[in-house]
């Protein structure tokens, strides 16, 4: 008799409901981890079970059959095979399948019925099914499969108390677990018998209902279709910048009164400096984009759960196949857009490891929500908003240009590296796509406030410290009285900076830019508190310093320079998170240290040739 | 080769697949299109064709809804269902 609490697996296809299921089952009670190695999240939670015996669920990654393909896949089969190295073998299992695609999802059933555990089977979303005009009989098919079979709702919470009792029954019955092994029936041959009881168990079935069919004739029209999408990218990328402005002007008069109230009540000198200067004004620049970040993640998360994104993939497909990638690639890139590390951990459902190298390489390139705070206070200071169209102002001309290049570059990127470093046979686009159903507000709020909850943390941890240090490095050791140096020049960080400013003078970059660049390296948008900060300090005559960031700019950058920076962000790797994850996704230090020298590469050269031409043309 | 095949077969119409080139996939491509159910003998049908050139298909297997792309579209040989 162990101590521990029975492990039960939920095991299923993809599409099957088992995370709603999971959800239903556990509520809030449920941790979300990481299997080591491989980067699949693990979710796991405890349920009581009728005679009050606690049990640990663990939601394991949806899956077609043992025989993985995927590192997701992998990790299911090792889990209930009873051979993963992280996680116990499993007690029981609940193998939920989808009422409405029995042929399918018995097949990976039948394999895990096979495997000689306890098996309890949740038939779920009968509801669906039936509003489909298909009538099962649950009794035919527990006769067939030998093993109980529970009709579940799980988004509407009906039949779970079935569920539990029998999986009592279940646990109450089993012998202690042990490894198994891998069944040897033939896939052609599961697939037979699975058709076989399926046909047996359907009472009565009417062809599908004629809405979803509707709804796909227009989203994957070949005309409307791709219109469609761009309408949707539009509105999303309108909305970002619109819909913000009010929530993010509130949390900087936020932060503005709060810098206020220290002024007034804090004694002048160093510290109070080293709170207002790099501490508010720092993490202050960088929480005003949470507004922003999560409209773009509300989008992206509706998208995913509506069942709409696979018909993006399914559009772009033909287009990512020119560069050799696959529809599938345009999911985690267009996360990307808001961040590149949960873009970069999307990839895990690309199969081919070619593909899914790629697409890691290329995600930074997405114009990511860190790049904002740097474009805006650029764009806002150096370019005139001079109307060029109607309705298209100079500035907003230039910040969606900075996007298209990006995107531009990544298309390039992906072309080269899979004529080169990732060259391979250009991997398949094959998917299943979802049925369409309305997100459930709960699970898009829970995914809402788990963004925000890591971008506020980053902006607590990260971007705070590295404001602090580089605060201190730009303050010490103060420059002799009455010398005239300026105080940035004599401090550690100023002879760093003159060091970087060698390398980067060719492109045009002054010493604040070479300032700013270095802990820019944690996170991109600490480049504008940097820039603050540098200014803040080097203000000797206590009148400059009330001048605005961007007059400052205006007098200190020259046009070429600036566009040369904007440039430079555009394609530089200053992301220490972005680098890590990837170190961990690709498990060693050789595919990160590409992308961060492919990316410096570009970003110099790129940098370099806006510079020279800008200054040709005598901007 | 006399019988259609999915790639270029009308859409909106019931076909049984004859036989597959499982032979001209990849390894891992054939077992992916045998997990989502496609095997000799099963009803299919196209229901919509991505942009104009080249694009990928979506059929109907079962219950499902499979994006494939033409490439393996072709090598799935199909005969129509009378009615």
């Amino acid at each position: 008799m162990t101590q521990a609490a029975p492990l039960v697996a939920l095991v299923g296809n993809p599409n099957a409901g088992k995370s709603a299921l999971f959800n239903a089952l556990t509520g809030a009670r449920q941790k979300v981890g990481n299997y080591p190695g491989v980067t699949v999240e693990r979710h796991s939670g405890r349920i009581a079970l009728d005679d009050g015996r606690p049990v640990e669920l663990v939601d394991l990654p949806g899956a077609y059959s043992l025989d993985p393909s995927s590192p997701d896949e992998r990790v299911t089969r090792d889990v209930v095979t009873g051979r993963s190295s992280f996680e116990r073998v499993p007690d029981a299992m609940i193998v939920v399948i989808d009422a409405a695609n029995l042929d399918n999802h018995l097949r990976f059933a039948l394999q895990l019925i096979a495997l000689g555990r306890p098996v309890v089977v949740a038939l779920n979303m009968v509801d669906l099914a039936e509003r489909d005009g298909l009538v099962l009989d649950p009794a035919v098919l527990a006769r067939e499969l030998g093993v109980p079979v529970v009709p579940t709702v799980a988004v509407r919470k009906r039949g779970l108390d079935d569920l539990r009792r029998h999986l009592t029954d279940a646990l109450g019955a089993a012998t202690p677990a042990a490894p198994a092994d891998l069944p040897d029936e033939s896939l052609s041959a599961l697939q037979r018998r699975a058709r076989a009881i399926a046909k047996a168990a359907i009472v009565s079935e009417t062809p599908a209902r004629r809405w979803a069919h509707w709804l796909d004739a227009v989203a994957l029209h070949p005309v409307v279709g791709p219109l469609l999408l761009v309408t949707i990218l539009f509105v999303m990328f309108q909305a970002v910048f619109t819909w913000a402005s009010v929530p993010a002007d509130m949390i900087d008069a936020g932060f503005k009164s709060l810098e206020g109230w220290i002024t007034a009540h804090a004694p002048d000198g160093f510290l109070r400096s080293l709170v207002t200067d790099g501490l508010i004004a720092g993490v202050g620049a960088v929480i005003v984009f949470l507004p922003q970040i999560l409209i773009l993640f509300l989008f992206i998360l509706i998208l995913e759960a509506s069942g709409y994104m696979v018909r993006a993939a399914f559009l772009m497909d033909r287009l990512m196949a020119t560069v050799g990638l696959s529809g599938r690639a345009f999911i985690p890139l267009l996360s990307s857009f808001a961040c590149a590390v949960p873009g970069i951990m999307a990839t895990r459902t690309i199969e081919d490891e070619k593909d899914r190298l790629t697409t890691i390489l290329i995600a930074p390139l997405m114009t990511c929500s860190a790049r904002w705070p740097v474009y805006t206070l650029i764009i806002g200071a150096m370019i005139p908003n001079t109307p060029v169209l109607p309705f298209v102002r100079l500035q907003g001309l230039v910040m969606f240009g900075l996007l298209i290049i990006g995107i531009a570059g990544a298309y390039v990127a992906a072309l080269v590296l899979r004529r080169t470093v990732t060259k391979g046979a250009s991997s398949g686009f094959m998917m299943e796509m979802p049925k369409y159903q309305w997100p459930r507000l709960q699970d898009i709020a829970l995914g809402l406030w788990t963004r925000a909850v890591i971008f506020l943390k980053r902006a607590g941890t990260i971007i705070a410290a590295t404001t602090v240090v580089l605060c201190l490095l730009l303050s010490f050791p103060k420059p002799p009285e009455g010398s005239g140096i300026s105080p940035v020049d004599y401090s550690i960080a100023g002879r760093i900076g003159r060091g970087i400013e060698v390398v980067v003078k060719p492109i045009g970059f002054n010493r604040d830019i070479a300032l700013a660049l270095l802990p820019a390296m944690a996170a991109r948008e600490v480049a504008v508190s940097a820039i603050g900060t540098v200014y803040a300090i080097d203000n000797t005559d206590g009148e400059a310093g009330q001048e605005a960031l961007t007059d400052r700019l205006r007098g200190r950058w020259s046009l070429p320079t600036a566009l040369a920076f904007l440039m430079w962000f555009v394609f530089a790797p200053q992301c220490i998170s972005t680098i890590a994850v990837t170190r961990r996704e690709t498990n060693g230090w050789k595919w990160p240290l590409f992308m961060v020298g492919y990316l410096f590469a570009a970003a110099y050269i790129m940098a370099g040739i806006t510079y020279w031409l800008a200054v040709a043309v005598g901007l | 080769m006399a019988s259609d095949c999915l790639a270029t077969f009308p859409r909106r119409r019931n076909a049984t697949v004859s036989t597959i080139d499982w032979t001209r996939l990849a390894p891992p491509e054939a077992r992916r299109l045998r997990e989502l159910g496609f095997d000799e003998g099963v009803e299919v049908q196209v229901l919509h064709r991505a942009t104009l050139g080249g694009g990928p298909i979506a059929c109907k297997i079962g219950r499902m809804t499979v994006a494939l792309r033409r490439a393996v579209a072709a090598s799935i040989h199909v005969s129509p269902v009378a009615g």
